[in-house]
């Protein structure tokens, strides 16, 4: 080990090779391990005034986690439907968009990558970035816009006799839906556009010289080849839409929660933050075994994700 | 073939719808900023108006919280840079056996969702404030120094995968031989890999500074009392909207396209030059050809030109006739107005030009039921005067004795009874008294805790 560490400095330098220890050091321990750590500690235990955190009444408890799970003591109902009720709408939402969002990017992004070539290309992929850069908030914002009772949607709607009068598409959760599928779009169509980018055109050519039909094309050449692309994007958008705050708080509808909002109440509302930290520690944990669990599925490995 | 024919127009035409799904919202909400309805909307069209920049302009909160972004930004940046650097630098060095545990813990932020980083940095620094028994003003308390570790807890990785993919193109042998040749470790550090990662520094800082800005899933939870522009965002769209939050959007937007298209410019003219050094050293070219200077590239003098052009159109347009289209509008506002309450006037007179003859015809076919008819003047004026000679003389009996029944001092002595009287509730007075409530609200908490929900 001592050889390591003479080697380490002697590759570096004592300055540079300090710099980047403390660094690296700072960042993976300070700031992403040790927090985790000290709220899955601080989620078992029970909610006292700040002032008493750390002494004795700051007791180890599983209080939290059986109020998600049974609800309140008094409550007269086996589980607790509400908060579960929520979570699950909120996973099985998250499969929908990022379903959706699949759906929606791998045409566009095979088409991006091998039909539309030269500047025209060039242009439709930069332009891709524009919305990107467009705050999350705003872009909510847009489809609130679009989808109120007085909104574009309805008005075209009546104006073509559709509808004969305005239709609460936010109540209804369509606002919410699209809003979040719109959200992480793009965060789908550039790693699949990236891997189907790099197959190599020859290969479309030789399985349509041998008689194979356009869809067995994809489904046997591009899509297989296009997999870690599809399976990173899944990751990210399942990831980012089960953990959204922002789309849910401006699109939800009245009686629709997200799981994250329920986290965000007990902290700011109810001024309860273990059980907000519980919460939000079970949402992690849970995003976490779905994707390994995915990943595992699709034979996909975490390296290949991030790229 | 045919079936492909139609296929491709197919595929075009999902393309176009995407490409509409993509932009239609952002373009509305665009709209919305120029019109003068007070509420974001595009039909009915009412006028076309700048005054909503000028509103956005002029709103305190909003430009605080913008300026407190920036200098989040700025702290992000500064920190977050070297720290990917480094992790990348590192990433390079470890033994392979480390390598995939070190980094899924580095990648790791960049999965969790935003919420429990904030979450847990939150928490972690209020601990570490209490260790240090540090006091409520200190820096583990400050909105500004926690939304800066908590988002550069991610945006570390996101320019770590940046410095990544340009050191996977470095050839250690450069530094090697800037090493035989007697440079120090700082020197072959500043003077080979750090002009090599100079495009990917310039692409990292802007990643994340752009990333810290428009984040706000961690800063809600880690600004605490700070406004930064996405928390006042999040406000304003939440709890009542005005066109000036679309103002903002076309401002950001138009900012990023300028922002883009100069950076497209200027990227094509290093490759340019690359390109130049790279004849030159091949020997195909005998002196390089002198670029002109950015600022007479007339790539650069378009953009410009569009964006002023456009900046002025927007202006005058926005600024010209805006208040006689205002009048306009709202003349015809109130023409439709009070042709509703007109017709509404209309309806309510025909209803009651028609409820008065039906009750006409019911009193006409009352008063042919006659035995009633001669009583009809029994209370007119003339017969309820009063009939002198024959009232006058009557003696007032019986009432007088109770002439000084409403006395005052028969009614206070009455008040004063019946300040006495109340008895049966009286038990019940002190149903709200303080210490009942806390007992009661101490019962009923576990419900509201339900009711929060």
């Amino acid at each position: 080990m001592s050889t390591y560490w003479q080697n380490y400095f002697k590759k570096n330098g004592l300055a540079l090779g300090l710099f980047m220890l403390l660094a690296v050091l700072i960042w993976t321990l300070v700031m992403i391990i040790l927090p985790q750590l000290y709220m899955m500690d601080f989620s078992f235990r029970a909610n006292v005034p700040p002032p008493q955190w750390g002494s004795e009444t700051h007791v180890y408890t599983l209080e939290h986690y059986r109020y998600l799970i049974y609800g309140n003591v008094n409550s007269t109902d086996a589980i607790n439907y509400i908060d579960l009720g929520v979570f699950g709408r909120t996973i099985l939402a998250s499969i929908f968009v990022t379903l959706i969002d699949v759906c929606l990017c791998y045409p566009v992004a095979y088409y991006l990558a091998h039909v539309a070539k030269g500047g025209w290309g060039r242009l439709m992929v930069m332009s891709l970035i524009i919305p990107f850069w467009v705050n999350e908030l705003l872009r909510a914002f847009a489809f609130k816009v679009m989808f109120g009772t007085g909104g574009v949607i309805n008005d075209v709607l009546i104006a073509l006799g559709i509808l004969d009068q305005p239709y609460d598409f936010i109540r209804e959760n369509t606002a919410l839906y699209s809003g979040l599928v719109y959200a992480y779009i793009l965060l789908m169509i550039f790693p699949i556009y990236n891997a189907v980018e790099s197959l190599d055109k020859n290969q479309i050519e030789a399985a349509r010289d041998m008689g194979s039909p356009w869809w067995r094309i994809h489904w046997r050449v591009v899509i297989p080849h296009a997999k870690p692309g599809i399976t990173s994007g899944c990751t990210m958008v399942f990831m980012l839409t089960a953990g959204a705050l922002a789309a849910p708080q401006i699109l939800g509808g009245p009686s629709s929660l997200w799981f994250t909002q329920l986290v965000y109440k007990w902290f700011n509302n109810s001024a309860n933050w273990a059980r907000g930290s519980a919460y939000a520690l079970v949402l992690l944990i849970l995003c976490i075994v779905f994707v390994l669990l995915m990943m595992r599925f699709f034979k996909v490995k975490l390296g290949e994700i991030a790229k | 073939m045919i079936s492909d024919r139609i296929r491709q127009f197919f595929v075009l035409f999902f393309v176009i719808g995407f490409f509409i799904y993509l932009f239609g919202p952002l373009i509305i909400m665009g709209l919305t900023a120029f019109n003068t309805s007070a509420f974001p909307r595009v039909t009915p069209w009412e006028c076309f108006t700048v005054e909503w920049f000028e509103v956005l302009a002029n709103d305190k909160r909003l430009l605080e919280g913008l300026r407190n972004s920036f200098l989040i930004g700025f702290g992000v940046v500064c920190f977050a840079v070297p720290l990917g650097l480094a992790g990348a630098l590192m990433l390079m060095q470890v033994k392979d056996r480390v390598r995939p545990w070190y980094y899924t813990v580095v990648i790791s932020p960049i999965l969790v969702p935003g919420v429990v980083l904030g979450i847990s940095t939150l928490l972690f620094w209020d601990r570490v404030g209490l260790m240090f028994g540090a006091s409520r003003d200190s820096i583990f308390y400050n909105g500004f120094f926690l939304t800066i570790v908590g988002q550069s807890t991610f945006i570390a990785a996101y320019t770590m995968l940046v410095f990544i993919s340009r050191l996977q193109r470095f050839d250690p042998a450069q530094e090697e031989a800037a090493l035989d040749l007697g440079a120090t470790h700082v020197q072959s550090f500043r003077k080979v890999l750090l002009p090599f990662l100079k495009p990917a520094i310039a692409s990292a800082t802007v990643l994340a500074f752009l990333a810290s800005f428009e984040n706000y899933n961690t800063t809600v939870f880690t600004s605490i009392g700070t406004s930064v522009l996405t928390t006042v965002l999040a406000s304003k769209v939440r709890y009542g909207i005005d066109p000036s939050i679309s103002a903002l959007a076309v401002s950001i937007v138009v900012l990023t396209i300028f922002g883009a298209a100069m950076h497209e410019v200027f990227k094509r003219r290093e490759e340019a030059e690359a390109k130049q050094a790279g004849l030159v050293a091949a020997g195909l070219q005998e002196k390089k050809k002198v670029q002109r200077q950015w600022f007479v590239d007339p790539a650069v003098i378009i953009i410009l030109l569009v964006f002023i052009a456009g900046l002025g159109t927007a202006f005058f347009a926005g600024t010209m006739g805006v208040d006689e289209c205002k009048v306009a509008v709202k003349e015809q506002k109130q023409a439709a107005t009070k042709k509703r309450v007109e017709a509404l006037q209309k309806r309510n007179q025909e209803r009651e030009a028609a409820e008065k003859a039906a009750a006409e015809a019911k009193r006409l076919e009352r008063s042919q039921r006659t035995g009633t008819e001669n009583f009809n003047t029994i209370f007119s004026n003339e017969n309820l005067k009063p009939q002198p000679g024959k009232k006058a003389d009557t003696p007032r009996t019986g009432t007088e004795n109770f002439s000084g029944i409403f006395d005052s001092g028969n009614l206070q002595q009455q008040a004063g009874q019946e300040d006495e009287a109340p008895t049966g509730t009286e038990n019940f007075q002190g149903i709200f008294s303080s210490d009942n409530l806390q007992q009661q609200s101490g019962q009923e908490q576990p419900e509201t805790e339900d009711a929060n929900q």
